[in-house]
C-alpha cells in the first residue's frame, strides 16, 4: 500500500488516523522530538506567548462579534451592550482590548529577542521577513479593531490614519476617498473595517504557519548565536521546552490577568468613551501605545510625504535588516560594540514612544528628530560599517562547550559564514 | 556598563515624565484625591451612597444630563429591589412607542426602559441650554481624563471668579475646569435633596454621593471583575510557581 | 538521532523517587490546567445565552379592558405571537361540550383556560404542525369549521380553546405560562 504512514503511535484509534494522514506524526516530529539548541534563555518564551496571545485574540473576537454591530449609528452602543447586558461581555471585551497591548508587548520584545541575538541573519532572513510581514499585517489588524467601538479616538484615529494616504502624489486622494467609500470615515468605512478585522487574524494564522515551516526548516537561533554542532547540543522539544514555556505562559496571564481586571481601561484613552462625533475633533489625538513610535516618527519630519515615507519606511528597513547587518556574527554577546548600540537603538524607539504621546511643541520635537535620526543611522549607516569594523569575541567551540580559553586570533569560527548544518533529520 | 545603561535609561525615563507635569500646570490645578469606597484593589461601591447619589440624579441632574445607558433594571446594581425599582421607573414618563392610530405615546417608564431623557434629542438639548449641550453622564466619569476627583472637584469648585478675570456672559466660573469657565451653572446646593436615610445634604456630600453613582453608572461591572480578578491572579500565582517546580524538575537532568 | 540519545540520557539519570515524586507534580499541574481552560470556557458559553437585555423583556402585561367578546388581539411574548382572545360564552360551552374522544389530543377545555376566567384563551400563535401562524384571531379571518383557528400552511384547525381539530397538526396550540394580575390584566411569562 504505497503512501499510507508507517505509525508508531500506540492508541488504535489515533493510529488509525495517523496511518491515513500522518497529524500526529507530524506533531510528534516538530513539537516532541524535535531538537532543540538546550541553552535557550527566557526571551525564548516569547514567540509561544505571541502564538497564545493571537489565538485569545480570535476567541475573543469572534465571541464579541456575536454581539457588535458594525453600523455607525450602533457600534457605539452594541459596544456597551456588550460591557452591560451580555453575560460575562465586560470580561470578553476587556481581554479582547487589553489583548491587543499584550500581543504588541510580547510581539516587540520578541523582535528585540531576534534582534539582539541576530536570529535575522543568514540562514534565516526569509524566517525574519516572514515575521516582519507578520508585525505588519497584526497592525493593520488592530488599526481597524480600535475604529469598531466608535468612539471618539476610533473616528478621529480613522481618520488621521486614512489620511496619511492623501500625502502619495497625484492618486492619493482617490486611494483615500477608495478606503473610505465615501467622503470621510463613515458607515462604509466602519463596515469593510469589520469584513477585514475579522478577515486579517486568520490571514496571520496562514502566515504564522509559514513562519513556524520555515523555522523549522533553520532550526531556532539561541543565546550564542553558533550552529548547533550534534545532539549534545539539544534537548527534545517536549518536554523541556513545552514546559518552559508553560511557566512563560503563567507570568503573561498573570500580568495579562493584573491588566484587565483591575486595570482594564489604564492603557486605553478617555475620549473613546465619547460616541464618535464627526464635527469635534478631540484636543489631542494619540494612537494607542504600541503606534507611539511610528507616531512619532511620522511628527517629526516637517513635511507630510516625507513624514508618511519615514514612517513606512521604518518598518520597511527591517525588511532588509539581513542584508543592512554585515557581521557574520549572530549574537550581541560577542559583539562589545553592537551591544551597546543595540540600547540605544531601545532607547530612541521608547523615546519615541514618549514623543507620539505628546503635542510636537518645545523639547518633544528635538528628542523626536534626535531619535527618529538615530533609528535610521542605527539599521543604514552603523550597521553596514560596523560588522567591518568591530571586532568580536571568541566565540565558543559549541553549546555544550560554552567555556572558551582566552585569547585566540579573535574570531573563533564564524557561524554566518559557515556552511548551515540543520538538524539531524530521519 | 551596564550600570551605565540604565542609569541613562532611568534618566531618560525620569526626564520625560517629567515633562507632561510641567505642561499642565498652566491650565487648571490638579483636583485633589478623595477617598472613595470603590479605589484600590479591593474596593466595592458604597451602596448607600450610591442609592443617594441616584436621589441627587434624579432630582438634579436628570433635569438636563441624558443617561442613555441605563435603564431602570440596571438600579439593582445599587441595591434596590424589583419593587422599587418597579415604583422608580413609573414616577418617570417616557415614550412608549406608537399606539394603534400610529402616534407617538408617553406612559410610565417599565423597569426594562431606558432612563427617561430630559430632551428628545441634541438640538433640543442646545436650544434649551443657550447652545451647550449638557453631555450624556453614563460612560461621563471614566471619559473625563482625571475620573471621579476631577468630577467631585468641579461640582465643588464654584467660586466668585478673581478681580480681573474675563468671565464670558452665560459662564461660571470654576477653579477646576479647564479654562475656569464652565457653562454649566452650580448644580448643587446645600440641602437640595432631602436624604431618606437622614444623612445631612451638604454640597460635598452631595457630589460625593452623586460621583459615587456615577461611577457606578460608567463601570458595572467593576464589583463583579475586582472579585474574579482576586481569585485568578491568586489561582495564576499558584499555577506560575507549581509550573516552575515541575521545569525544574524537568529541566535537572539536563547539563 | 538527537532525541533518542537526550531521552536515553534522562532514563539513566532519573531516580525511581525523583521520577514519581515529578509524576505527582505533573499530575497536578494538568489538573489545575484543565481547571483552568474549564473556568476560561465557561464565560465564552456563557455570554451566548440570553443576555439581562433580553431577559428584562421575558414577561409582558396585557390589559383586557379593550378586548370586547368575540375579539381577539395579538400580542408578542420572547419574539412569538401570543393569541389573546375573549370568548364568547356560546364559543366556551360549544368547546366544553365536545366529547373528548372525538380530539386529536384529548384535554379538557377547563385545563386550557384558568379558572374563574374562562372566557378567556391565551395561546402561543404557532401552528405545531411546522411552525406558521394560524389566522382567526381577527373576526375578518377564515376561523375553520370549529370556529377556532385556521393554519393557511397546510390547512389545519382548531377550536375555539386552541385544539386541533384537523391535521396535518398533532398536538394543542401550546399555551404560553400567564397569571391573571387582576380580572381585567394578565402577565405572561
Amino acid at each position: 500500500m504505497a503512501g499510507l504512514n508507517k505509525s508508531d503511535m500506540k492508541n488504535p484509534v489515533i493510529n488509525w488516523i495517523d496511518t491515513r494522514m500522518p497529524v500526529f506524526t507530524l506533531m510528534q516530529r516538530e513539537y516532541g522530538t524535535f531538537p532543540t539548541p538546550k541553552n535557550f534563555n527566557y526571551f525564548w518564551n516569547f514567540g509561544a506567548l505571541a502564538m497564545i496571545a493571537l489565538m485569545i485574540m480570535i476567541a475573543t473576537g469572534i465571541f464579541l462579534a456575536m454581539n457588535y454591530v458594525p453600523n455607525t449609528g450602533l457600534a457605539f452602543d452594541s459596544v456597551q451592550r456588550i460591557m452591560r447586558d451580555v453575560n460575562y461581555g465586560w470580561l470578553l471585551r476587556y481581554v479582547h482590548q487589553n489583548g491587543a497591548s499584550m500581543f504588541f508587548i510580547v510581539v516587540y520584545i520578541h523582535i528585540f529577542r531576534g534582534l539582539y541575538y541576530g536570529s535575522y541573519k543568514y540562514p534565516r532572513e526569509l524566517l525574519w521577513i516572514i515575521g516582519v510581514l507578520l508585525l505588519l499585517i497584526m497592525m493593520a489588524t488592530a488599526f481597524m479593531g480600535y475604529v469598531l467601538p466608535w468612539g471618539q479616538m476610533s473616528y478621529w484615529g480613522a481618520t488621521v490614519i486614512t489620511n496619511l494616504f492623501s500625502a502619495i502624489p497625484l492618486v492619493g486622494e482617490s486611494i483615500v476617498t477608495w478606503l473610505w467609500g465615501g467622503f470621510s470615515v463613515d458607515n462604509p468605512t466602519l463596515n469593510r473595517f469589520f469584513s477585514l478585522h475579522y478577515l486579517l487574524p486568520f490571514v496571520l494564522v496562514g502566515v504564522v504557519f509559514l513562519h513556524i515551516a520555515a523555522l523549522h526548516i533553520t532550526g531556532s537561533n539561541n543565546p550564542l548565536g553558533i550552529d548547533v554542532k550534534g545532539p549534545q547540543d539539544t534537548v527534545p522539544f517536549h518536554p523541556y521546552y513545552t514546559i518552559k514555556d508553560s511557566v512563560g505562559t503563567c507570568v503573561f496571564l498573570l500580568i495579562f490577568a493584573i491588566l484587565v481586571f483591575f486595570f482594564p481601561n489604564f492603557l486605553g484613552d478617555p475620549n473613546n468613551f465619547l460616541p464618535a462625533n464627526p464635527l469635534q475633533t478631540p484636543a489631542d489625538i494619540v494612537p494607542e501605545w504600541y503606534f507611539l513610535p511610528f507616531y512619532a516618527i511620522l511628527r517629526s519630519v516637517p513635511d507630510k510625504l516625507g513624514g508618511v515615507v519615514m514612517m513606512f519606511g521604518s518598518i520597511a528597513v527591517l525588511f532588509v535588516l539581513p542584508w543592512l547587518d554585515t557581521s557574520p556574527v549572530r549574537s550581541a554577546r560577542f559583539r562589545p560594540i553592537y551591544r551597546q548600540l543595540i540600547f540605544l537603538l531601545v532607547i530612541s524607539v521608547i523615546a519615541l514612544g514618549f514623543v507620539g504621546a505628546h503635542k510636537p511643541e518645545g523639547i518633544w520635537v528635538v528628542i523626536g528628530r534626535v531619535a527618529t535620526t538615530y533609528y535610521f543611522l542605527h539599521f543604514l549607516v552603523i550597521l553596514p560599517i560596523l560588522g567591518k569594523l568591530e571586532r568580536p569575541r571568541p566565540l565558543p567551540e559549541s553549546i555544550s562547550r560554552p567555556v572558551i580559553g582566552p585569547g585566540g586570533s579573535g574570531g573563533g569560527p564564524l557561524p554566518g559564514r559557515a556552511p548551515a548544518k540543520p538538524m539531524e533529520k530521519p | 556598563m551596564r550600570l551605565a545603561r540604565f542609569a541613562l535609561l532611568g534618566a531618560l525615563v525620569g526626564a520625560l515624565a517629567a515633562g507632561p507635569a510641567l505642561a499642565q500646570e498652566a491650565e487648571a490645578p490638579t483636583p485633589p484625591a478623595q477617598k472613595w469606597s470603590f479605589s484600590g484593589l479591593f474596593g466595592t461601591f458604597d451602596l448607600a451612597a450610591a442609592q443617594r447619589g441616584f436621589q441627587v440624579y434624579e432630582s438634579v441632574c436628570s433635569n438636563c444630563h441624558s443617561m442613555r445607558l441605563l435603564h431602570y433594571r440596571d438600579l439593582a446594581g445599587i441595591g434596590l429591589t424589583p419593587e422599587q425599582i418597579k415604583a422608580v421607573a413609573s414616577h418617570n414618563t417616557v415614550p412608549l412607542g406608537l399606539n394603534d392610530q400610529g402616534e407617538p405615546i408617553t406612559g410610565p417608564a417599565l423597569p426594562s426602559s431606558p432612563f427617561r431623557s430630559p430632551f428628545p434629542n441634541e438640538k433640543a438639548a442646545r436650544a434649551a441650554n443657550n447652545g451647550a449641550l449638557p453631555p450624556d453622564q453614563s460612560l461621563m466619569v471614566n471619559s473625563l481624563p482625571g475620573g471621579p476627583d476631577f468630577v467631585y472637584a468641579v461640582l465643588t469648585g464654584y467660586k466668585e471668579p478673581p478681580p480681573g478675570f474675563n468671565l464670558q456672559s452665560g459662564m461660571n466660573y470654576n477653579e477646576y475646569f479647564p479654562g475656569h469657565q464652565i457653562a454649566m451653572p452650580q448644580p448643587l446646593q446645600a440641602d437640595q435633596v432631602e436624604y431618606a436615610d437622614g444623612t445631612k445634604a451638604t454640597i460635598e456630600q452631595e457630589a460625593h454621593d452623586v460621583v459615587t453613582f456615577l461611577t457606578w453608572a460608567a463601570n458595572p461591572e467593576m464589583v463583579q471583575r475586582k472579585q474574579i480578578g482576586v481569585r485568578v491572579v491568586l489561582f495564576l500565582v499558584l499555577m506560575t510557581g507549581l509550573t516552575y517546580v515541575v521545569k525544574r524538575k524537568v529541566w535537572s537532568d539536563v547539563h | 538521532m538527537a532525541e533518542s540519545s537526550a531521552s536515553a540520557t534522562v532514563a539513566q539519570h532519573g531516580q525511581p523517587d525523583i521520577v514519581s515524586k515529578r509524576d505527582f507534580l505533573k499530575l497536578t499541574l494538568g489538573a489545575g490546567a484543565a481547571i483552568g481552560v474549564c473556568a476560561i470556557a465557561w464565560p465564552f458559553i456563557d455570554s451566548m445565552n440570553p443576555s439581562r437585555d433580553v431577559l428584562a423583556l421575558s414577561s409582558v402585561e396585557v390589559d383586557l379592558t379593550p378586548i370586547t367578546e368575540g375579539m381577539g388581539i395579538t400580542v408578542v411574548w420572547r419574539g412569538k405571537p401570543i393569541f389573546v382572545r375573549h370568548l364568547t360564552t356560546k364559543e366556551y360551552d360549544e368547546a366544553a361540550n365536545t366529547p373528548l374522544n372525538q380530539l386529536i389530543e384529548p384535554i379538557p377545555a377547563a385545563d386550557r383556560v384558568k379558572p374563574n376566567h374562562h372566557q378567556w384563551i391565551i395561546l402561543i400563535g404557532i401552528c405545531t404542525h411546522l411552525g406558521c401562524i394560524p389566522l382567526g384571531n381577527k373576526p375578518t379571518d377564515p376561523r375553520g369549521e370549529w370556529g377556532g383557528w385556521f393554519c393557511p400552511c397546510h390547512g389545519s384547525q382548531y377550536d375555539t380553546v386552541g385544539r386541533v381539530r384537523h391535521g396535518p397538526a398533532p398536538l394543542n396550540l401550546w399555551l404560553p405560562p400567564y397569571a391573571f394580575e387582576s380580572d381585567t390584566k394578565i402577565k405572561i411569562g
